[in-house]
């Protein structure tokens, strides 16, 4: 495409305008990013610069050593959360890509019904079946004397409770980027002799691999931000995440706080995930909106 | 295929027949059962059975006590009926929830989607317009700044907002302490803002504040506010269906969204408005990014010819841009309220409800109810309403966009 030369008045004009959102858009980012280099390891800073005299990285150093009261480091919370979140990535992808495929290649007897339960489920939010969850959840009890379990007080409870809403999203998802493969190279294949599992094996599953890179970081970036649900379900400092330590360092008891400490925790939670969503973002973004075209 | 096999002889096959035949249709069904089963049976046991037993326990009193059947103290739940429902309803639950009111909850929870979503979307698709200006300096550069709020995960963006809105230091009330003090200190000079104290005016409790910061004193009761709705949108189709000149069902709906807003405001807390300004960051930039992925695939030449037939940008944007970015929009925007209303973690962040219940939408309250209050029956039936809400939201949504098709094709 040719670009036309803009007039030099507009071109100043519109300059300005996006200089502002740009503005608007880095003002929260610039005042965390200084205020995580913040030397003074004070409460509330009463000023504000936007490089803080003597900045240093001592934030990071302190938060990485021990982010909350509680005596567990960084690298375990991180680790907790790691957990929790590729476990749901991994379940529900590599559960969701069999149905997806069932809904998006086969006419079957009752696939209107199932995918409405399907969107059903996707349409309520996971909180919503949060009582009965906890209730169940608990109930599972083993007592071994000295190994005493319960999967509602444990990652492993949290993470089934986030898969069960995790997985009719990634259905949905999957079966909306499936829809997309041309059905040309099936056929061909189904002329060969294929039958559908070898179909679906040797050539749905390979030309699927981005689309369940894409579905699978949603699926962990759901579990790394995740906080209803260990917030509730978790009380043992030792499988406490980064999300729940995040939220301690704003609720309600965090007055003394150091505002770097907990600059440096959020930038430390938030890096990781924001660099992946960015290369991936072309990607997600046709996927979110996906469904409701396919629809 | 056809015509090739059509002309060849072909040897008559032995039809099969009775079970064989089934077995031999049934082959892709049973296939597609098979692929079923993994993701029904996980769902089956976490997430349909809880939903069941979810409406069995909206009809309990299931308490804190029927939690552990080895405790002394257990309590088998009790079936009461509709008990927790009219409970809710009628504002009993009040006695045991502080300041529970489901219809201002309601209320605030659709005023909360309905003035972010098309702030979002108006904002995201001005600015992709914006961007898509040809001969722009610097577009990558402000693309790639403008993604950022959507890149960083809500909790985060929350939290750092709960920051920034902080009553003693926080960055907001800097910024508008040194961009204000100013223009009071001038004032001061001449006679103006003689009872502004500048040690404590720019020391706003955002999230703490009760008092509505407009008209303080003003209490709309809530049944007005509704009747009010239905009348605007009542005289708004019969304006439509009169062809009266300009009411297109857009502007209608942008009048009768103003109007309520309007009216509604008298009451909203300051920490709603620190919780939109906030959502607002966050949410337009997705809407930019569909609303670009859709401009970007309308060919140039449309606008070329407009502008030689004598169209004004002005109806450009209307005629052309509009009507060919909305089937990517309209979908975004769906996912848009959807997300809004159930915002979990950046209002729990942010306001967690406050102030007295203020700010709180349904999911949070949901999440009270188990967590603080404990009363599983309870959270039970108000998460089986929750569903029946977002089952009307849903299609109240799906059917505005179909009503609105004709419109703008």
């Amino acid at each position: 495409m040719s670009e036309k030369r803009l007039p030099l008045s507009q071109q100043i004009i519109l300059q300005l305008l996006n200089a502002f959102i740009a503005f608007t858009v880095l003002v929260p980012i610039m005042w965390v990013v200084s205020l995580s280099l913040d030397p003074r390891d004070l409460s509330r800073p009463p000023d504000f610069r936007l490089i803080p005299p003597g900045a240093s990285l001592d934030a990071y150093r302190r938060v990485l050593d021990k982010p909350t009261n509680n005596p567990v480091t960084f690298t375990e919370l991180a680790l907790n959360q790691f957990k929790l979140a590729g476990g749901v990535a991994l379940f529900s992808v590599a559960i969701g890509v069999f149905a997806a495929y069932a809904f998006s290649r086969f006419e079957f007897a009752g696939r209107k019904i199932l995918m409405l339960g399907m969107i059903m489920v996707l349409m309520l939010p996971g909180i919503a079946t949060i009582a009965p969850l906890f209730v169940m959840l608990n109930s599972v009890n083993i007592n071994l004397g000295e190994i005493q379990f319960n999967l509602r007080n444990s990652l492993g409870g949290v993470g089934l409770a986030m898969v069960s809403g995790a997985l009719p999203f990634s259905v949905w998802n999957l079966k909306g980027y499936l829809d997309t493969i041309p059905r040309e190279l099936e056929e061909a294949a189904r002329i060969d002799g294929a039958g559908p599992n070898q179909t679906f094996f040797l050539i749905i599953l390979p030309l699927a691999v981005p689309s369940l890179a894409v579905v699978g970081f949603l699926g962990f970036l759901g579990g790394w931000t995740e906080f209803a649900l260990s917030w509730m379900f978790l009380t043992n400092p030792k499988d406490f995440t980064l999300a729940m330590s995040l939220y301690n360092m704003v609720g309600q008891y965090s007055a003394d706080t150091p505002w770097s400490a907990f600059s440096a925790m959020a930038l430390m939670v938030a890096t990781p995930v924001a660099l992946v969503y960015l290369a991936l973002q072309k990607y997600i973004v046709g996927g979110l909106t996906l469904g409701g075209v396919k629809s | 295929m056809a015509t090739i096999s059509g002309n060849l002889p072909r040897p008559a096959p032995q039809a099969p027949t009775g079970f064989r035949l089934w077995w031999q249709r049934t082959t892709n069904a049973r296939a597609a059962y098979l692929y079923l089963i993994p993701a029904f049976a996980m769902m089956a046991i976490i997430t349909f059975y809880p939903m069941g037993y979810q409406v069995w326990m909206s009809f309990t009193d299931y308490g804190v006590r029927s939690l552990n059947p080895n405790s002394k103290t257990y309590q088998a739940p009790n079936v009461v009926g509709v008990q927790n429902y009219a409970d809710i309803f009628k504002g009993d639950l009040a006695k045991k929830v502080q300041n529970f009111d489901f219809w201002k909850l309601l209320t605030f929870n659709l005023v909360w989607t309905f003035t972010n979503v098309p702030v979002h979307v108006v904002l995201g698709v001005l600015i992709a317009v914006l961007l898509n200006t040809p001969g722009l300096w610097l577009k990558k550069a402000y693309r790639a700044i403008y993604i950022l709020p959507m890149v960083i995960p809500t909790l985060v963006v929350a939290t750092v907002w709960k920051n920034l809105f902080d009553p003693q230091n926080g960055g907001i009330n800097k910024l508008l302490a040194s961009a204000f003090t100013p223009l009071i200190q001038a004032g001061q000079g001449v006679g103006l803002f003689q009872d502004v104290n500048l040690d404590t005016v720019f020391r706003i409790r955002w999230f703490d504040q009760i008092d509505a910061p407009f008209f303080a004193d003003a209490q709309l009761p809530l049944v007005s506010f509704w009747i009010l709705v239905v009348m605007a949108v009542g005289v708004g189709l019969a304006l439509i269906k009169l062809r009266v000149p300009y009411a297109t069902p857009l502007n209608i709906g942008l009048g009768v969204l103003v109007l309520g807003y309007g009216v509604i405001a008298l009451e909203m807390p300051l920490s709603y408005y620190a919780m939109l300004i906030a959502n607002i960051w966050l949410g337009w930039p997705f809407m930019t990014i569909v609303a670009t992925g859709a401009l970007q695939s309308i060919p140039s030449d449309l606008f070329e010819a407009a502008a030689i037939d004598g169209a004004s940008p002005r109806q450009q944007f209307l005629s052309i841009t509009v009507p060919l970015i909305r089937p990517a929009i309209v979908p975004a925007a769906m996912l848009g309220i959807i997300t809004t209303f159930n915002l979990f973690n950046f209002v729990y962040m942010m306001s967690a409800g406050g102030p007295i219940r203020k700010t709180e939408i349904m999911v949070t309250t949901a999440y009270s109810l188990v967590r603080g209050n404990q009363l599983y029956g309870m959270a039970a039936a108000f998460c089986v309403i929750i569903f029946f809400v977002l089952l009307g939201l849903t299609l109240l949504t799906n059917s505005i966009t179909r009503g609105t098709e004709r419109y703008d094709v």
